[in-house]
């Protein structure tokens, strides 16, 4: 993602407010798995793995790995009391069902009305859709995490994808290391900017629609 | 049809079983980036030269783990996965036109395969409407709702990992190990098992046993994974 740790965690450590008591929560690969870090230990949250397991846990000691016990990122974890192991098609049958209450996930392009775009780059990169189509059209909540702006400077929040969509009209929320935005019925609405970034700033860095919500707060 | 070397005792030999793995066959395997991929079928069946391969199954691994180690060396010429990102070779070989990609929805790929296993022709699936994973698909509508008609897969040879098996072939999985196993295990018109240890017959709880040994055809003891994790 070419961002340091300081900033990954914050964007993570943002994205942990979204997650309430009770909850049934999908984290995708990279700063999405940060996320789990940040929720407050007296929420009880049921973690997703869509490799078969309800119930993940905090990363095991150095040494107390268990090859068998991965999460979809093929990293060891552990389990909490009342996880529960299943295979793929259970794993799927949830997230179609609609019992994930949020994902969180990565992308390369988010339009202004929730279109997402994460799986393949033509003739660049295109490492395939995983699990994404299904999380992405089938959670409750849509949860992005990403930089504002591609390698080239580019807003990766744009008008309409120019890449291939994982799925359409289902984001909603974006948090970037410059702000946090909702994709609403009215269009997308900035929401909080993340110090020292200004209103002006996050306008400058966005090519999509973005109205400036009723109050932006900001984030230090 | 399906082949039995016996109903009453499946436990085979590593060269038996890789005899009904030849060139140009359907392959389906178990396993999630490696995790649960049989490790010692993956080496016989490169110690005996396979190639041509059709690969069906979750991922494409990493490049020196699970089947990863079979697409890298090019012993297959098409895969179906959900996902290859984890295994640049997979890539590469793809856009050299030296592998044949079929991208399959995780999920709908899961739901394919069990269809497969259980009988059915295919699935009728709402994911992936309005992407490119719905070219060259049929769509139905069912009860004013859209959604896409997607095949059953089916193998000649399905191998998957299991923590336990007894000589009827019954199935005890360990934890996310089990993954796409139980799935591959029923479509395959040979399965063939490896697993880490095997029990007499009664000694698995029958409540417990995620396969029930009429899916599987031959059962082998594993010598252990032969490669190194991502994370070690």
């Amino acid at each position: 993602m070419g961002m340091g740790v300081a900033v990954r965690n914050r964007i993570a450590k943002r994205a942990a407010k979204e997650i309430h008591d009770g909850l049934i929560v999908n984290l995708g690969i990279g700063i999405p798995t940060l996320v789990a870090d940040h929720v407050p230990p007296d929420i009880h949250v049921l973690f997703h793995a869509e490799n078969g397991v309800l119930g993940t846990g905090p990363s095991p000691n150095q040494g107390e790995e268990d090859p068998a016990l991965c999460n979809a990122g093929g990293l060891p974890i552990t389990t909490v009391m009342g996880a529960s192991y299943f295979d793929s098609a259970a794993a799927f049958g949830m997230i179609r069902r609609g019992y994930i209450d949020i994902t969180i996930l990565g992308a390369l392009e988010v339009s202004e009305t929730g279109d997402l775009a994460n799986w393949i780059v033509p003739g660049k990169r295109v490492p395939g859709m995983g699990g994404a189509m299904e999380l992405a059209q089938k959670a409750k909540k849509v949860i992005v995490l990403m930089n504002h702006v591609n390698k080239k400077g580019e807003s990766k929040i744009v008008k309409t994808c120019s890449l291939p969509l994982t799925a359409k009209q289902s984001v909603d929320m974006i948090i970037t290391e410059m702000a946090v935005m909702e994709v609403t019925k009215e269009g997308l609405i900035l929401k909080e900017v993340m110090a020292p970034y200004t209103v002006e700033d996050v306008m400058a860095h966005t090519e999509a629609t973005l109205k400036i919500g009723a109050t932006v707060h900001s984030i230090e | 049809m399906r082949q039995v070397i016996s109903k009453k005792n499946k436990v085979v030999t590593l060269e038996e079983a890789i005899e009904y793995i030849t060139d140009g066959c359907t392959l389906m395997y178990g396993g999630f980036g490696g995790v649960g991929t049989p490790p010692t079928l993956i080496q016989g069946i490169l110690d005996k030269g396979v190639k041509d391969l059709t690969l069906i199954g979750n991922d494409t691994g990493f490049p020196d783990i699970g089947i990863g180690r079979l697409v890298t060396l090019e012993r297959a010429r098409k895969v179906i996965a959900s996902h290859i990102g984890s295994n640049p070779n997979a890539g590469r070989l793809m856009t050299e036109g030296r592998l044949e990609v079929e991208f399959s929805p995780q999920g709908t790929l899961a739901e394919r395969v069990r269809a497969g296993g259980v009988g059915l022709g295919g699935i009728f699936v709402d994911v992936g409407i309005g992407t490119i994973a719905e070219e060259g698909k049929n769509n139905i509508i069912i009860d004013g709702k859209a959604y896409l008609a997607e095949t059953a897969l089916t193998a000649e040879v399905s191998i998957v990992y299991a923590k336990k098996a007894d000589p009827l072939g019954n199935l005890v999985y360990d934890k996310t190990a089990r993954n796409f196993n139980p799935l591959v295990a029923m479509a395959g018109a040979i399965t063939i098992a490896e697993v880490e240890e095997i029990v007499p017959v009664g000694a698995l709880d029958p409540e417990c046993i995620a396969t029930p040994g009429i899916y599987v055809d031959m059962v082998i003891p594993t010598k252990g994974v032969n490669w190194k994790w991502a994370w070690e």
